[in-house]
């Protein structure tokens, strides 16, 4: 899933300037199961900015919503009305989703409540890790199913470096070190063997590094 | 063609190499680097010109590194992928070779958190073992990394690392036997403290054949103080530093650390001379560069071998 946090609430007032008539939007798809941008927190935030307000002395109106799925447009109209009459859209989607609702409601501001952080796994309940960075050329096949590109924080393709330590990498003692699972598991796999192989250089211009990307698939269009 | 370096010529003869490193300054003036420098010049065979280590932003390691072959020390260039893509580390490893600078390190570098840019992107477009193998193309098939032509090859004495004390110990001397394999002409390593451990990876390298292929350069670092051997083993990455050295510094008073540092440091290069595979030391005295000759006589590394 896209996982998200929400931001703080002083610069989502900040930026929500002068707007005083909000309406706040969820997505139920990936924020809504990491707990970030679903029903729920729709609920909680709007709550948090009617106090904000409140506090501050100023009236608003803060109205609640939620959408299956934001990057999708044909989902986009149930709001279509709350959109229209309201001075701001605060959206509890992932970047994706933000983007397709200022795509779908060009005469709209739309304001992002999260920062959308990765694709990631939940590991256990509250604890979610980044997985995968959509290089556009998955190598999991190879590295025993745990990415490096993602995983080391330095991307190395050919082993781990000087800095890996009981099995923890050298920048923090709550990252694991991705090579020492990948030892690991083409060990357990008796995969070791694997590793005697040189990786080339990588070829990022599959990544975002390359372009932003897009698929076109004819099979898919009307 | 493989550049004839002094340092190539020095493991050639068979004598144990020296090099020693020092770090340029964090500003223009490159006074430091030329002070450092002229302490150790003639009493090692080379230095390594560090790139911006630990991700703190210093005076660049190809610019120093060219203040000391002026200076007539031959410089060991340092480059990390940490902070230029293959398109700048390959325009670098042209522009040193046109400037006479002949060995080269290809390093992965301590990662960006660590610095004072905690900000920065980390490139990491290579890694160090594709950088080597990038050198090794560019110098003996006169290619750069997606098979591009060049007009002429830089001459290279090609170097990496290697930490025989991080983990997995398994992959350790695997990840030795790619380095070489991709083209390593000699490898540095970390700071030696645990000689147990070292022995091990030497012994598994040398059963690979990989002592025959590659010049390795036991790294040694002497401690100064008590304090310092606590921040190495407790704050350093991929440093192990057993507890009976540190108990050892730690028994001696204030005042007589530095002096028993020393001799840890001479007796660990006594050690690393008798051993069967190693080829040179690398004598890492940082910020401690006015003791690299003193250390190196009392070791019987001086003087150096004309070659």
């Amino acid at each position: 899933m896209i996982v998200g946090d929400k931001k703080p609430l002083a610069e989502i007032r900040d930026s929500l300037g002068s707007a005083r008539r909000i309406i706040v939007v969820g997505c139920e798809t990936c924020v809504a199961e990491c707990a970030a941008g679903g029903r729920k927190e729709v609920a909680l935030m709007a709550s948090a900015l009617r106090i904000a307000f409140e506090k501050a002395g100023e009236k608003a109106e803060i109205i609640e919503s939620s959408l299956d799925r934001q990057c999708v447009y044909q989902f986009l109209p149930e709001v279509g009305e709350e959109v229209a009459s309201a001075d701001a859209v605060l959206s509890l989607a992932c970047g994706a989703g933000v983007q397709a609702m200022a795509r779908f409601y060009p005469e709209s501001i739309i304001l992002p409540g999260l920062n959308t952080q990765f694709i990631g796994t939940t590991v256990e309940a509250g604890i979610w890790v980044e997985d995968c960075s959509g290089c556009g050329d998955c190598k999991l096949a190879f590295f025993a199913a745990v990415c490096p590109i993602t995983r080391c924080s330095k991307r190395l393709l050919n082993g781990p470096c000087g800095g890996s330590s009981q099995g923890k990498c050298e920048v923090s003692p709550d990252v694991d070190c991705a090579w020492q699972l990948i030892y690991d598991r083409l060990s357990t796999l008796n995969l070791l063997d694997r590793l005697k192989a040189f990786v080339p250089a990588n070829n990022w211009s599959t990544s975002h590094s390359g372009r932003p990307r897009t698929i076109i698939r004819e099979d898919r269009q009307v | 063609m493989k550049a004839d370096s002094k340092l190539a010529r020095t493991l050639a003869a068979g004598n144990f190499a020296v090099t020693a490193e020092c770090g340029p300054p964090q500003g223009a003036d490159p006074q430091p680097i030329k002070d450092k420098a002229s302490l150790i010049k003639d009493t090692v065979d080379a230095v390594n010109v560090t790139d911006n280590q630990t991700a703190v932003v210093r005076l660049s390691s190809l610019a120093s590194a060219v203040v000391l072959k002026r200076m007539g020390l031959e410089p060991v260039l340092q480059m990390v992928t940490r902070d230029r893509n293959r398109i700048a580390l390959q325009s670098d490893l042209l522009g040193a070779a046109a400037l006479g600078i002949e060995n080269v390190l290809c390093l992965t570098g301590d990662h960006q958190s660590f610095g004072n840019q905690k900000n920065a992107r980390g490139v990491f477009d290579l890694d160090s073992i594709q950088l080597v193998h990038t050198a090794k193309a560019m110098r003996d098939d006169g290619v750069l990394v997606d098979g591009t032509e060049l007009e002429s090859s830089p001459a290279l004495f090609i170097g990496a690392a290697a930490n025989p004390f991080a983990d997995p110990l398994g992959f350790r001397v695997i990840r030795l036997a790619k380095k070489v394999s991709a083209g390593a002409d000699f490898i540095q390593t970390q700071c030696i403290y645990h000689n147990a451990r070292f022995e091990e990876w030497l012994t598994q390298a040398r059963e690979e054949g990989l002592t025959e292929k590659v010049y390795i350069l036991g790294g040694v670092t002497p401690f100064k103080s008590a304090r310092m051997a606590k921040y190495m083993k407790e704050n350093v990455a991929g440093m192990d530093v057993p507890d009976d050295l540190l108990d050892r510094i730690k028994g001696v008073p204030s005042k007589n650390q530095a002096a028993e540092g020393i001799k840890m440091a001479v007796e660990t290069i006594q050690w690393l001379k008798s051993l069967k595979g190693v080829a040179g030391l690398h004598l890492m005295a940082i910020g401690w560069e006015e003791k690299v000759p003193e250390i190196l006589e009392a070791a019987g590394l001086t003087p150096r071998p004309e070659v």
